[in-house]
């Protein structure tokens, strides 16, 4: 069993962990003496210390330990991070240790796991801190046998003397090495000298997810700890005007029953905490309170009129425009070929296979958090402004994550845990019911978008794009009257070279209903709506949809793409009775290509027979968790095009659980095939870019084979 | 005062009768390996073995698997080698991880009951495990490779 996951990142631990009884050599780039690479020697270690300068550490007995300052929530951080690390200090991959960090945007700057960023954002740092240090080690030992440091070299954690074969441990050099200057300009490897670097590596956090000994949110445990379920208003929001909790007393277990009154998307929420000291005993208390909420003064909204309205939008408004070049507008309204039309998807939930839940003690004058948490950095300052209490003393402890997607970045969670633990003066674990977790949101939002355009001589001469939906920066205050800068994402950067009248717009639309980022985020519904109508363009042009994309995306990645997917696909190949979809989206950096092959199924509708994902993410660390998560992210929408939809029907969310709101299973999966484009570009995202083309891609062999043009998700395969 | 037998080990817990196995393993022994994931039987998060049946231990009273064994992901072997957890291993199957105590202890059962499963056995018997990273095609290699490796292990 790999013990390192049983260790709380809390400072004891972590010094019994790095065996600081000696010394270590710490990296990273916020040190006091702004020097990449030091030393903390044992008598000026303190907590400080610790905090503010170790990103990694090698102690004195060689072992490296890296504080992950990313979540890992599946998309592989705890082990990409490390296997970059391992490539230019020289060391195994299996002697670095990775613990979470804490909240610290001052020692690691952003700290919030979204945006596929963990990589793109720091691998150029850790590249070059890990051969900072390793160069140091290199100088520390050519110092100490008096040889000339071009003959030493690095391997597996240990400096060895090239002509005489001496070999010293990195550990024995640690203390040496850190007296040393910091080298400016250390060398690091090109991409064709890698040995670690994009090789199809075994995950570090493998074995420990095998065993049960991977330690997520739930699984965390605090002394004397209590555990607490909240009733919330199924209205998503208003207060509460009476509840009896007659019945809920008399369940074994139950120790408090209040009210928690927080402020959630800018509105105030309350609900009904029971805390008791078991989770069953929580949750069985919160099933027999009966309350009456305060709902008076509150749009009760309804999913049909959302569309409807945002439709009536798309109507009359232009909207705030985000991209604009020359005149298509006049160019549609004079054409008499104009191919005008509505998409939309829904409202969806993150619906993480962990419910949320968090830990918080409050303790007075400081508060500890332990959780799922995809933002720390948010998190402290959320909590920090609503308790009235100092950032730093708001600890924020990051566990394993069982899902993210976006919602594990939302501070209501950790908040409502922290308003309980001061309640009744004990640490507590807040666990949410999966009806809890599917009914309160927030959601992706539901979204109509306009498409219209042109095509003259095989291409497009005018496109306009119109997008009415919610915005999902407005909860953290974001400005109104200014376009939602991503209505433009998932589209292709290299169009707006090939298509000379353009236009992306904003309709502003608001709802009270809460909606956050839902992995991929916009791109995820753009994506749909624009790619499709890419294939309504390719249709009317009576063009090849691959060709009439080539033709558009004059750019050498893009062309590489466009050969690499009908290459591995056999496109031009197809059988009669096969119906074959493309689709192509920028995400996070990184552009993604699937193409979806469909049949009729003999019992009804279509069935997908094969998937064929093609990945171009630049420079990337291990290919096998890319393909993972492209194979992840293909599931994640079938079930976002096939099946899911939160509707809302009196202000209600209408799903509960896994039963009316389900999961793809095992048997829905069509064989995936995944390609990674390899160049020397800079690294893109890898976690979401795969999602967004999913659904077009589909769709669009759908088209291809029934003639059938699908422009509202979901849709179901059975009955196509 | 109810007598449970957890991973061969014998248990004295003080609970309510009613109070559903996934509960006392997690919060009264701690045995935090079997997830909770849905509380009504949809998702196969909480699965773990009763006398050598995968039952979900969200909707399983604890007075149920009195008398009984109980074998939870923490004591499915000694040192994370079932074949299972071999080929789960090696084609990396997990992604964020928090199912597959559940998908495994149900892959567990599959092999004892049908050393060679076809892909429609895999499905039958999988099909109760939701996995929301979408680690399916990955499921499916590891079942037949620990199928393999247990055919070798016989021989």
């Amino acid at each position: 069993m790999d013990s390192k996951n049983n260790i709380d990142n809390t400072r004891r631990s972590f010094l019994k962990l790095t065996g600081l009884g000696g010394a270590a050599l710490c990296m990273g780039f916020y040190l006091p003496s702004d020097a990449a690479v030091t030393l903390i020697k044992p008598s000026d270690l303190t907590a400080a210390d610790i905090e503010m300068c170790a990103w990694i550490l090698i102690n004195t007995s060689g072992k490296v330990t890296l504080v992950s300052h990313r979540a890992e929530m599946g998309q592989g951080a705890y082990h990409s991070i490390p296997q970059i690390i391992a490539e230019e200090l020289e060391v195994n991959l299996k002697d670095i240790d990775v613990i979470f960090a804490q909240g610290n945007e001052k020692k690691y700057g952003n700290q919030i796991t979204g945006g596929s960023s963990t990589i793109r954002s720091s691998y150029k740092r850790l590249l070059q801190l890990s051969a900072t240090a390793r160069e140091m080690l290199i100088t520390a030992a050519a110092l100490q046998w008096k040889v000339s440091v071009n003959d030493c070299y690095a391997e597996a954690g240990h400096v060895i003397h090239r002509p005489s074969a001496k070999k010293m441990h990195y550990g024995e050099l640690v203390l040496q090495a850190s007296k040393l200057e910091a080298p400016k300009n250390p060398k690091l490897k090109k991409i064709s000298e890698y040995k670690l670097i994009r090789q199809p590596l075994h995950r570090l956090d493998t074995p420990m997810k095998l065993n049960g000994s991977a330690i997520f949110g739930l699984d965390k445990k605090i002394p004397g700890m209590l555990y607490a379920a909240v009733e919330r208003n199924p209205r998503l929001r208003g207060k509460v005007k009476s509840f009896d909790d007659s019945e809920a007393k008399k369940i074994p277990g139950v120790k408090n029953i209040f009210v928690v009154k927080m402020m959630v998307h800018n509105t105030i929420r309350e609900g009904i905490a029971v805390v008791a000291d078991s989770t069953w005993a929580a949750l069985e208390g919160k099933k027999a309170l009966r309350v009456t909420w305060d709902d008076t003064g509150f749009e009760h909204v309804n999913s049909l009129e959302i569309f409807k309205r945002q439709e009536d939008f798309l109507k009359i408004k232009e909207g705030l425009p985000l991209k604009s070049q020359g005149n298509p507008t006049a160019i549609i309204e004079k054409s008499k070929k104009k191919v005008d039309v509505i998409y939309q998807t829904p409202y969806q939930s993150h619906s993480c296979m962990e419910p949320l839940n968090c830990i918080a003690h409050f303790q007075g004058d400081k508060i500890e958090i332990w959780g799922p948490i995809q933002a720390p950095g948010w998190v402290q300052d959320f909590i920090s402004t609503q308790m009235g209490i100092a950032k730093d003393k708001v600890i924020v402890n990051m566990t394993f994550l069982g899902g993210g997607f976006g919602r594990k970045a939302f501070t209501d969670y950790p908040h409502e845990a922290v308003l309980i633990s001061k309640e009744i003066g004990a640490p507590v674990q807040v666990v949410w019911s999966r009806e809890d977790d599917l009914k309160q949101g927030p959601y992706r939002p539901g979204i109509s978008y306009r498409c219209e355009g042109v095509v003259s001589e095989g291409k497009i001469e005018a496109l306009k794009f119109r997008m009415a939906g919610q915005n999902n920066d407005h909860w953290s205050g974001g400005k109104k009257d200014v376009p939602n800068d991503s209505t433009s994402e998932g589209f292709l950067e290299p169009y707006y070279a090939s298509i000379k009248n353009l236009s992306i717009s904003d309709v502003p639309f608001e709802t009270p209903l809460p909606t956050m980022w839902w992995r991929s985020v916009y791109a995820s519904t753009n994506g749909f709506a624009y790619e499709s109508f890419m294939d309504e363009m390719a249709v009317e042009a009576g063009k090849d949809p691959l060709d009439f994309r080539r033709t558009h995306l004059q750019d050498k990645r893009c062309q590489k793409l466009i050969d690499k997917m009908e290459e591995v696909s056999g496109w031009k190949k197809r059988n009669k009775n096969e119906g074959y979809g493309v689709a192509i989206t920028e995400c996070f950096k990184s552009t993604v290509g699937h193409i979806v092959k469909v049949s009729k199924n003999i019992s009804g509708g279509v069935k997908i027979d094969k998937v064929w994902a093609v990945m171009d993410c630049g420079w990337y660390v291990n290919p096998d968790i890319i393909r993972a998560q492209v194979e992840g992210s293909i599931v994640m929408g079938l079930g976002a095009a096939t099946i899911h939809e939160i509707t809302f029907k009196d202000g209600k969310v209408e799903q509960n659980n896994f039963y009316d709101y389900p999961m793809p299973r095992i048997t829905d999966i069509p064989p995936i095939e995944v390609y990674i484009i390899e160049n020397e570009e800079d690294a893109g995202g890898v976690g979401e870019p795969a999602l967004p083309p999913f659904a077009p891609a589909l769709t669009n062999a759908i088209f291809d084979l029934t003639g059938k043009r699908i422009r509202k998700l979901p849709f179901s395969l059975a009955t196509v | 005062m109810i007598t449970l037998n957890v991973n061969n080990k014998t248990y004295q817990v003080d609970v309510s009768p009613d109070m559903p196995l996934l509960w006392v393993v997690r919060d009264t022994l701690g045995l935090t390996g079997t997830k909770f994931g849905c509380g009504v039987a949809q998702c196969g998060a909480c699965v773990l073995h009763l006398d050598g049946e995968a039952v979900r231990s969200c909707v399983t009273k604890v007075s149920r698997a009195e008398g009984k064994k109980i074998i939870t992901i923490e004591g499915l072997s000694a040192n994370n080698d079932h074949p299972a957890q071999l080929a789960w291993e090696e084609i990396d199957v997990p992604q964020c991880g928090y199912c597959h105590s559940g998908q495994i202890m149900s892959a567990a059962v599959l092999l004892r009951e049908n050393p060679k499963p076809t892909d429609k056995d895999i499905d039958d018997a999988m099909s109760g495990n939701i996995c929301r990273c979408g680690t399916y095609p990955r499921v499916r290699k590891a079942i037949h490779l620990a199928a393999e490796m247990q055919e070798k292990d016989k021989k």
